[in-house]
């Protein structure tokens, strides 16, 4: 599956014994750029681990360096730099794409070389959390208790529950975490917050929960910082580079309706004086899908990067804003020789799937209430639901 | 360049659920530690809201107040999720892998 890059294949030569690299070998392998491991990934199962992981029909995540022994048992350590095939899945995720098979085996980890005073943090065992982490830990000792999220971040697991004190308890025990450290604090992400009642887990483990920073780049100041965290690192933001990041999944979720809905269209598009054409369901239909596709990228692209400098505060009416210059646009330049009745349509259809689909984009905003979205959604789903029903009539009289 | 005020972001005004019990109120700083949007203060060793209207809902400071002082109806607030919970009638769920890095 993971097919190693060169540098690692040069690696796996020139590192004379192909065993596993103790604490000064992984200090080495830091360097390269490849962050490989002493050899390929695939291997590493075979020839690398010590004896009691290689069990016929595991393998390494590719992401272990090495195992550092404890009073419980053999943890697996962990590379702080992301691999090429780290950054792919990162991008593959964000477009959903093989999103199922983003997990972590929950469970302790190690980064560096920690002791028994080094500090424990709790992950998501969602990979791109726990990549996140790991990427922001360079030359740091720590250990990393990954609970099961079933594969979903830290945010919005917290908000279902599943990254809850009920997990983090569960996994203190399994990993008899109060063996392999002294002290009995546990650095929780603070976004976890909503499912993790702090007082809960010290009655039930011991162990006191201090949230860390909202984003895990700001760890390593954390930690020196005798984990205070400024007002800065614990507010969440939501810039237009973050904002941007999040358009690919709001694009893939909503363009799955948008396809049927095309569907739908080249057929109606078909319907005419002569009853049903193909050849008017072609052309009128791939009339019609520019407007859907142009409404889809006002209301989840454009919105969301535009989002603070758009009038109003529903989200809904900065997206029909938004879909109402795309159409006007569309209209003076693509469309500029269709009617009256047709231009109308066009405004119309653009304008109602901008304001879903920014709409939709509620639950990604860091910023939005439940409350909030829901006294939107009454207000405003009848007028886009009624734009697009007169858009669809306009467009289906036009034809005759 | 991303120097936005927080403002720019205000959502709808009077809509969030978020209720403080002044008296239960121990003074022990969690919900001040925990909310996302630095909704809450210690004075004089009570909580105080400073901005009920930037309260997204997420719950954070209710689940975590050892006594219970805070109320809140906690929940996603993605429309396809709201509209899910509408048709099916149970509690809204989404799917969502958005948030951004952690
Ligand atoms: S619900 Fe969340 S955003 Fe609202 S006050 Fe509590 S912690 Fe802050
Ligand atoms: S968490 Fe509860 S008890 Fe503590 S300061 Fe906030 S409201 Fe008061």
């Amino acid at each position: 599956m993971t097919t190693p890059e060169s540098t690692e294949i040069e690696n796996s030569k020139n590192a004379a014994p192909c065993c596993c690299p103790p604490a000064e070998t992984v200090e080495q392998s830091d360097k390269t750029p490849a962050d490989a491991p002493c050899c390929p990934p695939q291997e590493t199962a075979s020839c690398c681990a010590p004896q009691d992981s290689d069990k016929p029909g595991y393998t390494l995540s590719p992401f272990v360096t090495g195992w550092i022994d404890t009073p419980t048992g053999q943890t697996p350590q962990i590379a702080t730099r992301l691999t090429r095939t780290d950054l792919y899945g990162r991008w593959a995720m964000r477009w959903g794409i093989g999103r199922d098979r983003y997990r972590i085996t929950p469970g302790l980890y190690a980064i560096g070389t920690p002791d028994d005073k080094a500090p424990v943090l709790v992950s998501a065992n969602y990979k791109l959390s726990f990549d996140c982490l790991r990427s922001s830990l360079q030359h740091t000792d720590a250990w990393i208790l990954v609970i099961d999220t079933k594969g979903v971040n830290v945010w919005c697991a917290a908000g279902k529950g599943t990254f809850g004190t009920t997990e983090i308890v569960k996994r203190c025990q399994l990993t008899r975490l109060d063996n392999i450290v002294s002290h009995r604090t546990l650095i929780v992400p603070q976004l976890g917050a909503p499912g993790v009642a702090a007082h809960t887990v010290k009655k039930e483990t011991g162990f006191h929960v201090v949230y860390g920073p909202v984003r895990a780049k700001d760890l390593p100041l954390f930690l020196a910082n005798d984990m205070q965290a400024t007002d800065e690192m614990r507010r969440v933001t939501f810039t237009p580079i973050e904002r941007f990041i999040l358009t690919p999944v709001e694009l893939s979720m909503m363009g799955k309706t948008l396809l049927y809905a095309m569907i739908l269209l080249f057929v109606l598009s078909g319907i005419g004086p002569d009853i049903f054409t193909f050849k008017a369901a072609w052309t009128r239909g791939l009339n019609a899908a520019l407007p859907l596709i142009a409404g889809l990228i006002s209301g989840s692209v454009l919105t969301p990067v535009l989002l603070p400098w758009l009038p109003g505060r529903m989200f809904a009416i900065k997206g029909a804003l938004t879909g109402g210059a795309t159409a006007l646009l569309l209209a003076a330049t693509l469309y500029s020789d269709a009617g009256l009745s047709l231009t109308l349509a066009l405004t119309l259809t653009v304008g109602a799937i901008s304001s879903y689909t920014a709409m939709n984009f509620t639950g990604s905003s860091t910023f939005t209430s439940p409350s909030g979205v829901e006294k939107e959604m009454r207000l405003t789903i009848p007028w886009q639901a009624g734009s697009l029903l007169l858009a669809i009539g306009l467009w289906i009289s036009s034809a005759f | 360049m991303t120097n936005i005020k927080p403002s720019g972001f205000k959502y709808l005004k009077d809509v969030s659920s978020l209720k403080l019990n002044v008296d239960a109120c121990i003074g022990c700083g969690m919900c001040e530690i925990v909310c996302p949007h630095r909704i809450f203060t210690i004075e004089e060793k009570t909580a105080r809201i400073t901005d009920v209207d930037a309260c997204m809902e997420c719950g954070a400071c209710a689940k975590n107040c050892p006594v219970d002082a805070i109320q809140v109806d906690a929940g996603v607030g993605c429309a396809s999720a709201i509209i899910k919970g509408w048709l099916t009638g149970s509690e809204p769920s989404c799917d969502c892998s958005g948030s951004s890095c952690c």
